[in-house]
């Protein structure tokens, strides 16, 4: 009767088992979707960070996108050169250029250079701080600094320093996650070599604009109207740089009058941020 | 038609999985860190737990019971719902890949879920019917879902609010768990069912 019971157990068993192998086995094959082999292997070369800097939801999905024409081979931001040279091996293109770029936080209002609305005291957050008033900072363009593009960034490249998010050249790899983060809109993707920047995005006037930041653009125009290259235009109350125009003459640096056009310079290896005469210590790698 | 009614009330805030019997508590931390992906987490448990509510029925009534083998319920079921899972994922990438890629990573997460087994040996034990089964299986994982995306809303709050560092993480999400707990302990006086 023991023997039995076992045996029944064992076969039933054995039966419920090896039909539901059969069965998973030829769904397996009547199911088979084809996979794209492209896609597999640029998944493979992708840092595979999933990130979603090329707007796509990981690595994986942007891969998809590059296999079937949908992206660009130079899609993955963060990869840069090397990355879009595998994948254009892949996809049996030549070799296309990319373009490395960094993300700079468009402000300069430090702790003593701008003024505050109010003290806040809610949770340490960028986003939670802005649906109260839009935040404690008079500036309704200026950088909170509770860091909230800090606890994004996948590369830990962000710091706070001052009050003001600072981006650490060596560690960022332009992905942009940042950028769609900042609840204020402040972070921009620019080329990673470029020289200059302006430290200021207030688009009030400036009689507004200097009443709470020593630090803000007055839409003065000196940059607009000393520029060489024509690159820089004052739009809305603040000045921007475009970058297919500027020669990296630095005039701009010096005729600004609020010291807001920041410059990086490339000394011992290293890319260094420089506002005016003070020399800021966040370095970075140079290419 | 009134009695389904009460066992789905009775499941879903009652004896709600994860706040009254401690079943599932892996997803319900694990996955509960936004919204959506929670929302995702719990479309995947309804959707396993309510056919493998049914294909167990059948598998316990129609192979275990008959030749005496209640006792091996366990395995079996594990058995078969992996399988289960499996052929549905399978099925689901080839013909409906939207669903497919929108329960994603969730539905073999879930394969051998503990709640999902809950689900298959707590209507054996109850004595089921076929329809109160399936009921069972479906209301028990609404359930599911509401606890997940209630903690997952909580949760993002609890995320940017300055709590001591001994707390940071886990620990304060465990916290926060047994306060949800602790109000849903309230639907207990209901006593309905």
């Amino acid at each position: 009767m023991d023997v039995k019971n076992i045996l029944m157990a064992f076969l039933w068993f054995a039966l419920i088992s090896g039909a539901l192998g059969v069965l998973l086995a030829v769904a397996s094959k009547i199911f088979a979707v084809p996979v794209n082999k492209k896609a597999e292997d640029i998944e493979g070369v992708l840092p595979g960070a999933n990130c979603g800097g090329c707007g796509y939801t990981g690595c994986a999905a942007c891969a998809l996108a590059i296999a079937e024409g949908k992206a660009r081979v130079t899609a993955c931001t963060v990869g840069g050169q090397e990355t879009a040279d595998k994948i254009s091996s892949i996809m049996g293109t030549g070799s296309v250029k990319a373009k490395r770029m960094r993300a700079q936080v468009m402000c300069s209002g430090t702790e003593e250079c701008s003024k505050k609305k109010y003290d806040y005291v809610g949770v340490s957050d960028c986003v939670a701080a802005v649906r109260l008033g839009g935040g404690n900072k008079m500036c309704p363009n200026g950088c909170i600094g509770l860091g909230t593009c800090v606890s994004v960034c996948k590369f830990g490249a962000i710091k706070v320093v001052d009050g003001v998010s600072t981006i650490d050249y060596s560690k960022c790899t332009g992905c942009g996650t940042c950028v769609s983060a900042c609840p204020k809109h402040i972070i921009k993707l620019i080329p990673y070599e470029a020289a200059h920047w302006v430290g200021c995005m207030s688009v009030d006037n400036g009689k507004i604009t200097r009443s709470y930041c020593d630090v803000g653009c007055i839409s003065c125009k000196l940059c607009q109207k000393n520029c060489p290259a024509g690159a820089i235009t004052v739009d809305n109350f603040v000045a921007s740089i475009d970058y297919e125009k500027c020669i990296d003459c630095g005039l701009c640096v010096e005729k600004c009058p609020r010291k807001i056009i920041w410059s990086s310079k490339t000394a011992d290896g290293f890319m260094t941020i420089s506002r005016g005469d003070i020399d800021h210590s966040v370095k970075g790698t140079a290419e | 038609m009134f009695d389904l009614f009460i066992l789905m009330l009775n499941c879903v805030l009652v004896e709600n999985f994860i706040f009254h019997r401690f079943l599932g508590c892996c997803p319900f931390l694990g996955v509960s860190g936004k919204p959506d992906s929670a929302l995702g987490m719990g479309m995947a448990v309804t959707f396993v737990m309510t056919l493998s509510s049914a294909v167990t029925y059948v598998v316990y009534h129609y192979i275990l019971v008959p030749y005496g083998l209640e006792y091996l319920e366990t395995i079996a079921f594990i058995l078969v719902i992996a399988s289960l899972v499996q052929l549905i994922e399978m099925f689901l990438k080839r013909f409906i890949p939207a669903l497919y890629s929108a329960l994603g990573i969730f539905l073999p997460l879930i394969t051998t879920n503990c709640a999902v087994l809950g689900a298959a040996l707590l209507e054996v034990d109850e004595g089921y019917n076929f329809i109160y089964s399936v009921t069972f299986g479906f209301s028990a994982a609404l359930g599911f879902t509401l606890a997940i995306v209630i903690f997952a809303g909580v949760r993002q709050r609890v995320e940017l609010a300055e709590c001591p560092a001994a707390f940071k993480g886990m620990p304060i999400a465990l916290v926060t768990a047994g306060l949800i707990a602790m109000a849903f302990s309230g639907f207990t006086g209901m006593s309905i069912g």
